[in-house]
C-alpha cells in the first residue's frame, strides 16, 4: 500500500510538473503579453521596458527557472493588468465556481449513480431505454449548446429565470444543470454496465443460493463490488467539471475562474493563466489520489497480496 | 421410500428456446444422487429452477415439492428461507462464488444470520468450527481474510462450510471439483463423502464426470439435452450401462488402476437446444440407433432390473466383448 501510494504521489507530482512546463512554454510562444496589454500602437522603448520590468526579455529558460523557484516559494506572481498578485485574483473567483461545480458534482452523484443502477435493476424495461436515450443525449449534447437552449426556454421565453450574472440562487439554477447533464449521463450509463456487470458474477447467484434477500443481495453483495469502477469515473468527472467551468461560466457571465481563464489568456496575463492552471492541475491530480485511496479501501485485492 | 424432494415434469425455456423437457426426479432423505451428462445437458438447469435461481427471462413450469411444501411459485420470502437453510447449493468456479469484497468470515456469519440467528460471538465461534470442520488450517487466523487470499480449494472448503451453515437438508454441489486439479479434486469429494456421513443430509452431486459421481453417490441419473435418460442405482449402471449415452460416459472415464485403456470419447457434440434432432436427441451421436430412433422419441420407462431407461435400441445386459481397447504397452 505505501509503495503504491508514493508511487502515485510521484506520478502526481510529475504531472503537475508538466502542466506547469506545458503551460509556461506555450504562453510564452504564442503571443506577447506586451503588445496585448499596451497596445498595438506604442513605441519600441515602452515595449522595452515593460518587457524589462516583467523579466520576458530574459532567455526562456531563466525565466522559468526563476518562475519555478517563485512556484516552490509560494509566489504565483503578480498579474500584468491588475498588478495584484494573481493567487489573490483567483481566490477572489473560487466561491463562485465552487457554487457552480459542488451543486453540479452532487447533482451528478445522486442523479446518475441511482438512475444508472436502477436501469440496470430492470434491464429493458421501459425505464431502462428512458434512461439510456437520455443518458446518450445528455453526453453528447455540447454545453454550449445546451447552455444556449436553456437560456432560449428559461429566459428568453418564459422568462422564469436570468440569462446570466450572478447574485441571488435563481442565478445558480441554468448554470449548474448546463454543467451537470454530461456528467450525469456519462454516471448513469457507467453505473448501468457496472451494475449490470457485477449482477452477473458467480457471488451474486451464490449470494441468492443461500438465502439472501434480494434487497440485501443488492445493497451488501453488488453496490460494494460496482463501487470500484464507479468511483473510478467519478474522479474523471471533476476533471470535467473543471472544463464544464469555463465553458459554462463564458456562456453565464458567472464571474468565476473559467471566466477569469478565457479574460487573461486573451489579455496574455502569464501570471493569472499559469496559476489557474496549475490549480485545475492540481485539483484532477488530488481526486485522482482520492480515487486510488478509496480504490484501496473498496477493493481489498489491492490493498493486499495474494497469500498462497 | 420417503421424499425429500419430489421434482415433477420440469420444463424451462429461454428466450422461448425449452432446454428442459420434463424432468422428474426424486431425492430421498440423506440420499446422495449423482447427475451427470455433458456440459450443456441442463443439470445445472434443473437445480436453479428448483431454486428459483434462474434469470427473470427463463420460463419455468412443473412442480417442486420439498416435504409437502410446494417451491414452484412460492413468495420470494419463503424460498430465501429454503435456500441455505433447507436446500444449500455451491458451484462451480470457488474463487469467483465468493464475493471478492467482503471478510471470509462476514459471508459464513451472514448465512448463520439468516438461517440459525446466530450473531456476534456466537456466530463466530460457530463460524470457526464450521471452517475447521471444512479442513481450513488455522481458521482464527484466516476469519478475517478476503476470499483472493485463499487457493481455488480452499474457496471450495469455504464455499461447503457456508452450505453448511444454514444446516441444510440437502446440498447441490454443481460441478464442486471440475475447476479443481485433481488431487483437490479427490480432497473435496472424500469432504463431501465424510461430511455427509457425518450430518446425514442428502446431496445432489451434479458431475460431467461419471468417474467422480461413482465414487460420491448411491444413485445416478444421466441427463442428456434436458431429458433423463437412464437412472438407477450406481453398481448397477456401472456393470451395465443400459444407454449408449451412459456407455459411452462409462468408456470416457479415465481410469487410475488397471491396464492402461485408450478413452473413447463420444463422437460429435451435444445438440444445440434451438435445434434438437427430431426423433431422440442422442440418435446423430449413437452407434446403435435405429431408423426408429430418428423419427420417434422412446419414453423413460422403468426396466425389469429397476432402472429407468428411454432408449429403444439399449446396449444389451452382458456384454460379449469389453469395448474397451486394449494399448500394448
Ligand atoms: N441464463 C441462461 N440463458 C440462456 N440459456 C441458458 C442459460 N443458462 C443455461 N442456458 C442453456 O441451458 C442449457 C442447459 O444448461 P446447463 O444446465 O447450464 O447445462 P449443464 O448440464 O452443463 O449444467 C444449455 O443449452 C445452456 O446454453
Ligand atoms: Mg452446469
Amino acid at each position: 500500500m505505501i509503495r503504491f501510494l508514493s508511487i502515485r504521489l510521484l506520478r502526481a507530482v510529475v504531472t503537475v510538473l508538466a502542466v506547469m512546463t506545458f503551460a509556461f512554454v506555450v504562453l510564452r510562444m504564442s503571443g506577447d503579453p506586451a503588445q496585448v496589454l499596451l497596445g498595438p500602437d506604442v513605441p519600441q522603448n515602452v515595449i522595452d521596458d515593460f518587457r524589462a520590468a516583467w523579466g520576458l526579455d530574459r532567455p526562456l529558460a531563466q525565466q522559468y527557472l526563476s518562475y519555478l523557484g517563485q512556484i516552490v516559494s509560494g509566489d504565483f506572481g503578480i498579474s500584468m493588468r491588475d498588478r495584484s498578485p494573481a493567487f489573490e485574483l483567483v481566490m477572489e473567483r473560487l466561491p463562485a465556481t465552487l457554487q457552480l461545480t459542488v451543486p453540479a458534482l452532487l447533482l451528478q452523484l445522486c442523479i446518475g449513480i441511482p438512475a444508472g443502477i436502477y436501469a440496470a435493476l430492470h434491464r429493458d424495461s421501459l425505464i431502462d431505454r428512458g434512461v439510456i436515450l437520455l443518458a446518450v443525449a445528455g453526453f453528447t449534447i455540447p454545453s454550449f449548446v445546451l447552455g444556449l437552449v436553456l437560456v432560449l426556454i428559461f429566459a428568453v421565453t418564459f422568462s422564469m429565470l436570468p440569462s446570466g450574472g450572478f447574485g441571488s440562487v435563481w442565478h445558480g439554477i441554468l448554470p449548474t444543470i448546463t454543467i451537470s447533464i454530461g456528467g450525469i449521463g456519462i454516471l448513469a450509463r457507467f453505473s448501468r454496465s457496472a451494475m449490470i456487470e457485477v449482477m452477473g458474477q458467480p457471488y451474486i447467484r451464490t449470494a441468492s443460493a443461500k438465502g439472501v434477500s434480494w434487497r440485501h443481495v443488492i445493497s451488501r453483495h453488488a453496490l460494494p463490488n460496482a463501487a470500484v469502477p464507479i468511483v473510478t469515473i467519478v474522479g474523471f468527472m471533476v476533471g470535467s467539471l473543471v472544463a464544464g467551468a469555463v465553458v459554462t461560466e463564458t456562456i453565464f457571465s458567472w464571474p468565476g475562474i473559467g471566466r477569469l481563464l478565457i479574460v487573461s489568456v486573451s489579455n496574455r496575463d502569464l501570471a493569472v493563466v499559469q496559476c489557474i492552471l496549475l490549480m485545475i492541475a492540481a485539483v484532477m491530480v488530488v481526486s485522482n489520489l482520492i480515487v486510488d485511496l478509496l480504490y484501496g479501501w473498496l477493493d481489498p485485492r489491492l490493498r493486499t497480496q495474494p497469500a498462497h | 421410500m420417503t421424499k425429500l424432494v419430489e421434482i415433477r415434469d420440469l420444463r424451462v425455456a429461454f428466450d422461448g428456446v425449452p432446454v428442459l423437457h420434463g424432468i422428474d426426479l426424486d431425492v430421498a432423505p440423506g440420499e446422495a444422487l449423482g447427475l451427470v451428462g455433458e456440459s450443456g445437458c441442463g443439470k445445472s438447469v434443473t437445480w436453479l429452477a428448483a431454486l428459483g435461481l434462474l434469470p427473470e427471462k427463463a420460463r419455468v413450469s412443473g412442480s417442486v415439492v420439498l416435504e409437502h411444501r410446494t417451491l414452484s411459485n412460492a413468495p420470494r420470502s419463503e424460498l430465501e428461507q429454503v435456500r441455505g437453510g433447507r436446500i444449500a447449493m455451491i458451484f462451480q468456479d470457488p474463487s469467483s462464488a465468493l464475493n471478492p469484497v467482503i471478510r471470509i468470515g462476514r459471508q459464513i456469519c451472514e448465512a448463520l444470520r439468516l438461517h440459525r440467528g446466530l450473531s456476534g460471538k456466537p456466530a463466530q465461534a460457530e463460524a470457526l468450527r464450521l471452517m475447521d470442520m471444512v479442513g481450513i488450517p488455522d481458521p482464527r487466523r484466516r476469519f478475517n481474510l478476503y476470499p483472493h487470499e485463499f487457493s481455488g480449494g480452499q474457496c471450495q472448503r469455504l464455499m461447503i462450510a457456508m452450505a453448511l451453515a444454514g444446516e441444510p437438508d440437502l446440498l447441490i454441489a454443481d460441478e464442486p471439483t471440475t475447476a479443481l486439479d485433481a488431487t483437490i479434486q479427490a480432497q473435496i469429494l472424500d469432504l463431501l463423502a465424510t461430511l455427509r456421513r457425518e450430518t446425514g443430509m442428502a446431496t445432489v452431486f451434479i458431475s460431467h464426470d461419471l468417474g467422480a459421481v461413482a465414487q460420491v453417490c448411491e444413485r445416478v441419473c444421466v441427463m442428456y439435452a434436458g431429458r433423463i435418460v437412464e437412472a438407477g442405482p450406481v453398481a448397477q449402471l456401472f456393470e451395465a450401462p443400459r444407454h449408449p449415452y451412459t456407455r459411452g460416459l462409462f468408456d470416457a472415464i479415465p481410469r487410475m488402476d488397471g491396464p492402461r485403456t485408450r478413452l473413447i470419447p463420444i463422437d460429435g457434440t451435444v445438440p444445440d437446444p434451438r435445434a434438437l434432432p427430431a426423433g431422440c436427441a442422442f440418435a446423430p451421436r449413437c452407434a446403435r440407433a435405429q431408423v426408429f430412433c430418428r423419427t420417434e422419441r422412446p419414453e423413460l420407462l422403468p426396466q425389469t432390473d429397476g432402472r429407468l431407461l428411454a432408449c429403444a435400441y439399449p446396449v444389451p445386459t452382458a456384454p460379449a466383448v469389453p469395448q474397451r481397447e486394449r494399448v500394448s504397452q
